[in-house]
Order: C-alpha cells, then structure tokens, then sequence
C-alpha cells in the first residue's frame, strides 16, 4: 500500500464529485476524472493484475495505449469489454473490474505456484513438451490456465458504431506541443486544419509537464490554437484513436466516445504520435511498484495521484529531473540515480546520486528497495527512465522506412518513405526544446532530452523482464537466439515479444536491443518487426458497425411483399432475393400440393427477381450474336429464344430467354442471381469490340413487377382477369391495360403453358389484384419457389450452377447445334472446339428414375460393376407429384450414350440403383406448352 | 483503402471497382489454335511494377485501361477505351 492521494493537485479530478467501482470485488473510490488506473494507483493496492505466463503480481507501469499490466475484464451496463486497459478506462459508478488471469483475485491467484517453474517453463516449453499424442490433448488445459481476459458468452456488445467517411486538408494526428505547432502552421497557410487526440484533452506531456511556448503560458497556447483550428473551418476529434494507415493516404480513426468509424481522406497527413518511454531494466524489474518515470508524473500532475512515498527515480535522461523535482515537492522523498557521471542540476528537494547502475528490485509483492552500485537503497517505489522510443507505427504502416540514429538513440522515420510527415517526439525531437527548434519556434525552452543509452546489463543475475505483458525475459530473447529465431520476425514468434494489447510498446526496443546484442549485430542490421493496423486493440463492433443481423448482407425485396405475405406466404432468400418459398405452415407439404395444384389447374408465382437487361440501338443484334451461344438476330420481332451465356472458357455461365420485342430492341432475361454478371459480360464487348454509340444495355429488373400464371388454365385465368392474348408459345406482345403497358411473353419456365405479365413496378398491386381476383373465381393457387423448382425439374430444366458445374459446357446439356452449326465468332467459341470440349466421357445432363425414396442430392453416380469411381452426382431431386415418384437430375460421364442403362448411386456407403433418363421426365412432347 | 479514377466519374473507393483482365492480350478471332487460345485464356504477365489492366468500375458500368503500380500501389494513368 504504497500510493496516495495529494489533497490538492489533480487538474482532471472534479473532487466534489466522487466515483466508486469494484475491482476484484473490493470498492476502489476516485472521483469524476479519474480513470480506473489513476484511482487504483491513489487507493493504494499493488498487485492489481496477474502475468500472462506465470502468474507474477504486477502493478501498473504506464498511463496511455503502452500499458501491459493493468487489464481488467470490464463490465458495464451489463456489457463486458474483456482486456480493458486500466489507464484508457474511465471511473464510473458500479463499474465492475476484474483482474485478467487470475483466480479468483490477483491479490489471491490460484496459480501463483507456476512463476516457482520458472527455470523448466521458457519460452517455445509448451510447443516443445507437449508433443506425446498430440498438442489438442493438452491444448485446452493449457489455454484455459494461460490466456487473458474471458469474453462472456451472453454479452451481445451493442452495433452503435456508425462509419463516416470525409476528407480535410491537413489531418494531424495527436495533438501534443508538436502537432499543434503544426496545425498553427497550416492554418497560417489557409489549410482546413483537423486535430485526432487520442486522449480527452488538447495539449499532450505539456498538460503535465507544463511549459511555455512562443512567449505564452501552455494553457493559453492551446486555447489559441483550439481556436484558430475551429475558426479556419476545421475540426477537432479528441478521444480519437487514429488505428490505421492504409493505401492511398487514408486514415481510419475510432471515435469512441460518439460511436463514430472515420474514414478520413487527407490531403496531407502530419503524424505527432509522440513517443513512448523505455523502461530499465533491473534483475526483478516487474515487481508491482516499478513504474515509468513519466506515468509518474502525469498522474501527480492530472490526478494527484502519487506513485509511493520513498521513491527511487533511476534514469540515464533529462526528462526525469522534471519528474523528480514535482514528486518532491509533493511531498515524498525522492532519490534521484541518474546513470551519468555529467548531469544537469539536481532539482531542490531531490537526493541526487550519479553514475549509478540500477542492479536489482527488492521485494516480493511489495517493493522494499532497490541496488544501486551493489548499495542497497531502502524505496518503496522505482521510477524508471531509460530514454524515449517514437511512435511510429502509422509512418511504418503507411509504407515508411526507420533509420538508426545513434546520436538519438533510437529508430527514427526517415523521410519521404511514407506519405506522412512526422514531427516531434515521433521523430526524435525528444523534449519540448527539441520539438519547438524542430518547428522553428523560438522558446526560453532550448533544452534538448539527453540520455545515455542503457541496454540490459547481459551479466546481471536474475530475472530480467523485456516484456511485461508476455512474460519475456531477457534469458528467452537469448534462448531464441540460441536456438537460431534471430530474426525479429522470429523472435516475436517464438517467444510471443511485442504481441497483445500493448503490441511491444515498451518491450519491442528492448527486445531488439538484446537481439542485437545476442547475435553481435547492431540495431540497423536486426531489424524492426513489420508495423500492422491496428495502432491499438478495435473492437470488432467497429470494424463491423451496423453490418448486423439483417443489416449484414440485405436481401432484394420483393415489391409485393406484404400481399405475398397476406396470402401465407413463408420467406427464403433465392439468390440474393427475398422470396416466397411456399404459402403455407409447412413449406414441404405446400410445396408438393402447390405443384400438384399448378399441373391440374392455374397457379401464379412473383417472377420479378427474373433478369431484364434491354439491349437497345441498331447495334443490338450483331452484340448479343458475339455475346450468346445461340445466334439473337435471326430472332424475328416479337418473339423469345431460349439462349445459352458462356464464358470464353466455353463453360456455362447463364442460360434465360431473350425476348425481341422490336426490331432494335432485345430483352435479356438472365437468371435472377446473375443479371450484374450478364450485365458486366455483355458491357465488355459493348465498350471493347462494337461501336458503343450504336447499342446500349440497361438493366430494368428492378423497374418491373413480372407475375407469371402457369397452368392448363392459364389462358382462362387470363381471360378472368380482362387480359385477352392470343399469342403462340415464344411469343410476346405489348399492350397496355387500364393505361399501363403490360408485357406478356408465353414463356414457360415450368412445362405447362405461361405467361409472364410484367408491368412497372408502380403498376404491381393493380396487377396483382386483377389477377387475384380471377384467380379466386377458378380456384388457382399462388405456388412459391419450392413448387416451381418441383414442375421445372420434372421438365428437365435446368439452373446454370445447379444442374451445372465448373466444366459444363452446351453441348453437355444437349444444346450442341449451334456449335456444329454457326460459322462466326463467338464468346467461347475455341473452347467448344478443343479436344477436351469433344471428349466422349464429359459429363452430361440426364434423368435419373428411382422407385421409392428422392435421392439425396450431392450423391456420386458409381459403376454397379468393376472398380468404384465418380461418374458424376445428382443435381436436383425431388419427389414429384405429377409422375407419383422421385425424379432426379444429374450430371453423368458420357451420360448421353447410357440411357436406358442403370447406374449406382452411392450414398453413406450404400448403393442403390437408378435408371438413366432422359432430362425431361413430364410431357416430352411438350404438348402442355 | 486504394482509389482509382473511373474516366467517367472520377477518383472512386476501390470497392467500387472489379479487375477485368490484364491489357495487352489481344482475342486471337476466327479458329486460333489450342495454343494460342489457351494463351489467351490463360497466360497473364502479373507485372511487379507498373502493369496495365482493364479494370469495370461497377456502379457505372465503364470498362477503363489503368496503369498502376503494383508494387507501390501508385496510379499511373487511365484511359476510357472510346
């Protein structure tokens, strides 16, 4: 129990407005402002969490996104947000934590016993030992003592999170002294300025460090450049993590707070991420008590939050005076260990010792003291300060390269390998001296942030922590070396260094520092791990945004969808459409006495999704004669062709009917699922090959209400309803019906006579009721898709991609004419020829006749004789009513030549045999068209 | 997230776009042999560096000649076919 609380300092803390929650069931209080971390650093306690690995107690260590110990499973308003950084969380009432990896507390963990393992469990010991019957025997008690936080299986986190998109012209991202410089720059310059902090507030190490930039108190520096920025017509995103750089300059920004995803396209982009401090690193340097230096100070300063009472602040860098000087005089006793012999002043109130090397961290749970120059220093807390690491990542995600800069002591961008411009910390200007030079400002404050470069000590004994959050120690950095990962790549796989929520903020230098040691490399030559979105852990919730349920993937509506439903309709989705599978409770049964009911007497299905492209203009002919298999410009006006689409594979990509209602004017009726497709494949030859000026493709499908009656008594239903037609089977007319057009094309997609009426979309439910209305005075039925599929399988019509794979070609499905026949080209016209397209064993389109069951479709045709083999599978299959038993389609090796043969269908290792048909099972004549 | 220029309407978010085909491989018209079919079909260059592809920009329907770089992502120019 070694923080307090200052009873006067804490810029961000409202003290009349206390906060409690519970951590670990224990009530922790703050106030308003506070977040989990500062108010737990205040209460006092230590060991607040549980290492990944061993179980180790560990306390906080920083304040921002470089946390790796501070993580609860958080719950509020009945949400749990697993892996919830202590230091971004804010304090609120009846917020619940708790500590990850432990059971049932930190303070108590069940498993503390491993960390006593320690010397036999490295790094890579899991994937080495548990080999003996396999990893999946042991994984599951592995993982369920290893791992973080624990999602709750019954939290359904809410899809708030909206995705806006825009652009600016200058983004700068992060808003410390660097960036706001910056911004002040470009508002000079008449830019449209926006500002993304990650944090709350404007002004970033200046709200704790303090400073004066350009004559003026910080605070006023801020104020006037919030100002300038809103008044140049920017904007100003606080509480806004920028997580992504991707291709092109754009930027993807979370908006927590507003439930807002940006997607921000700049004009140009300043990164002033700032940069992260690197810890040191003492035998023992993850006892709960040893913090970062300047976590230290930023919670004195914003919460009055005061790290311990005896404090040791070890350093080999300037910025720790600042730190040393506000802790004293806050009132605790402060020793300042700096690593250099040549220093700058020690600050009033401070014990100052200098060229001391930090060697080890006494104490267990409770930090009781720390060796200096093997001189024991009695401390009940350990700063630590070994330099400063930009933060990069965006820079590196965008594409930018790093450079080792010796005199910086650190990898910095090197410009113009990214489309970014980085500034400040992030570029090594480390300090507020540093950053204003860099900017050209001048300041009284020219004080650059010098340090000596301090490394793990390779002789020291003990444990030696390189990265906190996965429990790597220096021992494992040298163990992969060993054992030959020496590149950092490998490094990071073998021994997990940089991974998780904190993504090796504060251990990645380390651990490349020590690589590089290992291996007698320098740091340029061992390489940087590759930078990835996201900067920090995103909730899936925003990656997803409303993308949910319903939302997902909307299927197309039907226009007469609620009449459909009114009449009992059941909905499925066909092909990215919305539509009735069958009117009634049980959609089998309804399916089967619909198709029953269509064959004896009238019926009447919504063809609407069915593909309507018109192809206009004199050019119209001579495109759909390239694009189809069948020749289109013999078509008289007037008339509909059933038409095959190929790939220029030769392969089956859509087959429909093409109706000519006018000289120069075609209707293409694509398959419902693939009308964008046909689209895409007529507009290639429209755009490459033919005169565009002359033809042009418009897709209508969604401007027309198509109902399509079927039946012996189609015609009567027709006649019921006023509409008089007497045009043969293929043939269609237009005319006009209470002062709409209707068209109506005797097409039948099911065997018996049909006709497809179709009217603009606003014309539908008039359509509709005359239709209904006649329909009721001949007892005629709506049938839903299942039943069409029934009567259109018993035909032996297909569906391209059903009754059709991958290496269907016309011929295969007994359409082989107008490839003997046409002379001129053609989509696909060589593959017909090659010698695959005339080999006697492809596939082709039959019937199957069973007695009994319907064959499971997926099935294999096998030989009933000889050895067993894949002739080809069932298609489609159905019991029919009509014939009083199964029929089947299928695509059968030389399938032509067997019928009349039988064939095996194998199923679950049974057999059956099945009689080869024909496709077309129902009225071969086609006497009922 | 890349964007390209559709002539027609402009810079686009490259979800708006399908690859068509590589540019630069002619339709051999007429009775080709095997060989040079299943080149057509078949043979693509897949360039590191700058490439020339015919690229649909969906919501409009225009096929369009782009120069990109593959390899820096960069957009090097596109042409409308007309």
């Amino acid at each position: 129990m070694s923080g307090w609380r200052h009873p006067t300092l804490g810029t961000e803390i409202d003290r009349s407005e206390p906060r409690r929650a519970k951590v670990d069931w224990t009530p922790i209080d703050g106030f308003a402002g506070d977040t989990l971390a500062s108010a737990l650093l205040a209460s006092g306690p230590r060991t607040i969490a549980r290492s990944f690995k061993y179980h180790r107690p560990r306390g906080l260590y920083g304040f921002g996104a470089e946390e790796p110990n501070a993580l609860f499973d958080v719950v509020r308003d009945g949400v749990t947000e697993p892996n919830a950084r202590a230091t971004l969380t804010p304090l609120e009432h009846g917020l619940l934590a708790r500590a990850v990896n432990a059971t049932p507390t930190a303070e108590r963990d069940r498993h503390r016993w491993l960390d006593l393992l320690h010397q036999v469990i490295p790094a890579g010991f899991y994937y080495k030992t548990f080999m003996a019957g396999g990893w999946h025997l042991y994984e599951p008690r592995i993982r369920a003592m290893a791992g973080l936080g624990r999602l709750d299986p019954n939290t359904t986190p809410p899809a708030e999170v909206q995705t806006r998109h825009a652009t600016c012209g200058t983004l700068i991202i992060g808003a410390g002294v660097a960036g706001l410089v910056a911004a002040r720059k470009a508002v000079d310059a008449g830019e449209e300025v926006w500002l993304i902090e990650q944090s709350a507030h404007l002004g970033g190490a200046l709200r704790w460090r303090g400073g004066v930039i350009d004559g003026a108190l910080w605070w006023d520096f801020v104020e006037d450049t919030r100002a300038r920025v809103l008044a140049s017509g920017g904007k100003i995103l606080t509480g806004t993590t920028a997580w992504g750089a991707f291709d092109h300059g754009l930027i993807a920004a979370h908006q927590a707070e507003a439930h807002l995803h940006w997607q921000i396209r700049p004009g140009r982009t300043i990164l002033a991420t700032g940069a992260v401090e690197r810890p040191l690193w003492p035998a023992g340097n993850d006892r709960p008590g040893v913090m970062s230096a300047e976590a230290a100070h930023y919670y004195l300063t914003l919460y009055g939050a005061v790290a311990g009472r005896r404090i040791v602040l070890a350093t080999g860098a300037d910025s720790g005076y600042a730190t040393a000087a506000a802790l004293a005089q806050a009132g605790a006793v402060v020793t300042l260990a700096d690593r250099r012999a040549e220093t700058p002043d020690a600050p009033t109130g401070v014990r100052h010792l200098t060229n001391q090397r930090l060697q080890s961290v006494q104490g267990r749970r409770e930090l009781f003291g720390v060796t200096l120059n093997d001189a024991f220093h009695s401390a009940d807390t350990l700063l630590v300060s070994g330099g400063w690491t930009p933060s990069v990542h965006l820079h590196c995600q965008a594409g930018g390269k790093l450079d080792w800069d010796a005199g910086k002591d650190a990898l910095v961008p090197r410009a113009g390998t990214s489309h970014m411009e980085v500034v400040g910390a992030a570029n090594g200007a480390f300090g507020l001296g540093a950053a204003l030079v860099e900017a050209g400002v001048t300041s009284a404050d020219t004080t650059d942030w010098h340090w000596h470069p301090v490394r793990p000590y390779p002789e020291q004994r003990g444990r030696i922590w390189i990265d906190l959050q996965n429990d790597v120690t220096l021992k494992d950095v040298k163990l992969a070396a060993r054992e030959g990962f020496t590149s950092v790549e490998h490094l990071k796989r073998y021994t997990t260094l940089g991974m998780a929520t904190d993504q090796g903020r504060t251990a990645n230098f380390t651990g490349l520092a020590a690589m590089a040691d290992a291996t007698d490399r320098t740091i340029p030559e061992t390489g940087t791990t590759t930078f990835r979105p996201p900067v920090q852990p995103l909730a899936l919730t925003v990656l997803g945004g409303r993308r949910r349920g319903d939302l997902f993937n909307p299927p197309k509506r039907l226009a007469l969808e609620e009449l459909h439903r009114t009449a009992g309709a059941q909905f499925r989705e066909y092909g990215g459409w919305l539509r009735p599978s069958a009117y009634g409770e049980e959609e089998r049964d309804a399916a089967l006495s619909e198709a029953q009911a269509a064959r004896d007497n009238v019926a009447i299905y919504d063809a609407s999704p069915l593909g309507k492209l018109e192809v206009i203009g004199p050019g119209a002919p001579a495109l759909l004669d390239f694009a189809f298999y069948n020749r289109l410009s013999t078509l008289e006006p007037g008339r509909a062709r059933y038409a095959f689409l190929l790939q220029e594979s030769g392969i089956v990509f859509d087959d429909g009917v093409v109706l000519r209602p006018a000289e120069d004017r075609f209707i293409v009726s694509a398959s419902s699922a693939h009308v964008d497709a046909v689209r895409f494949i007529l507009e290639d030859p429209r755009q490459d090959r033919f005169d565009p000026s002359q033809v042009a493709i418009h897709d209508v499908t969604q401007a027309y209400t198509t109902l399509t009656v079927t039946g012996p008594r189609a015609q009567d239903l027709l006649r019921a309803a006023g509409i008089a037609t007497d045009i043969p089977h293929m043939g269609l007319e237009e005319v006009t019906l209470d002062g709409f057009p209707l068209r109506i094309a005797r097409i039948s997609f099911t065997g018996d006579r049909s006709f497809e009426l179709s009217v603009p979309l606003p014309k539908g439910p008039a359509l509709h009721a005359r239709l209904e209305s006649a329909r009721t005075k001949l007892n005629g039925h709506w049938i839903g898709l299942e039943a069409v599929m029934i009567l259109r399988a018993e035909k032996g019509y297909i569906l391209v991609g059903k009754d059709t794979d991958g290496l269907t070609m016309p011929q295969d499905l007994g359409w082989g004419g107008p490839r003997d026949r046409r002379e001129d080209d053609y989509l696909g016209r060589a593959s017909l020829r090659t010698e695959a397209a005339n080999a006697p064993d492809r596939r082709q389109l039959v019937g199957l006749r069973v007695d009994g069951e319907a064959l499971p479709v997926g099935a294999h045709l096998v030989p009933l004789e000889g050895p067993r083999r894949s002739l080809g599978f069932v298609t489609s299959s159905h019991d029919s009513p009509a014939l009083g038993r199964p029929i089947a389609l299928a695509l059968l090796e030389g399938g032509a030549a067997r019928i009349g043969q039988s064939v095996g269908v194998f199923q679950d290792g049974i057999v059956q045999t099945a009689t080869v048909t024909a496709p077309c099972a129902f009225d071969p004549e086609g006497e009922r068209l | 997230m890349q964007r390209f220029p559709c002539p027609f309407c402009g810079p686009r978010a490259e979800t708006e776009f399908h690859f068509a085909v590589e540019a630069g491989h002619p339709r051999p018209d007429g009775a080709p042999s095997d060989a040079d079919w299943a080149a057509y079909l078949y043979d693509v260059d897949a360039p590191k560096g700058p490439a020339r592809e015919m690229w649909l920009h969906v919501t409009c329907g225009t096929y369009f000649l782009m120069t990109r770089d593959t390899q820096t992502r960069e957009i090097l120019g596109a042409e409308d076919l007309g």
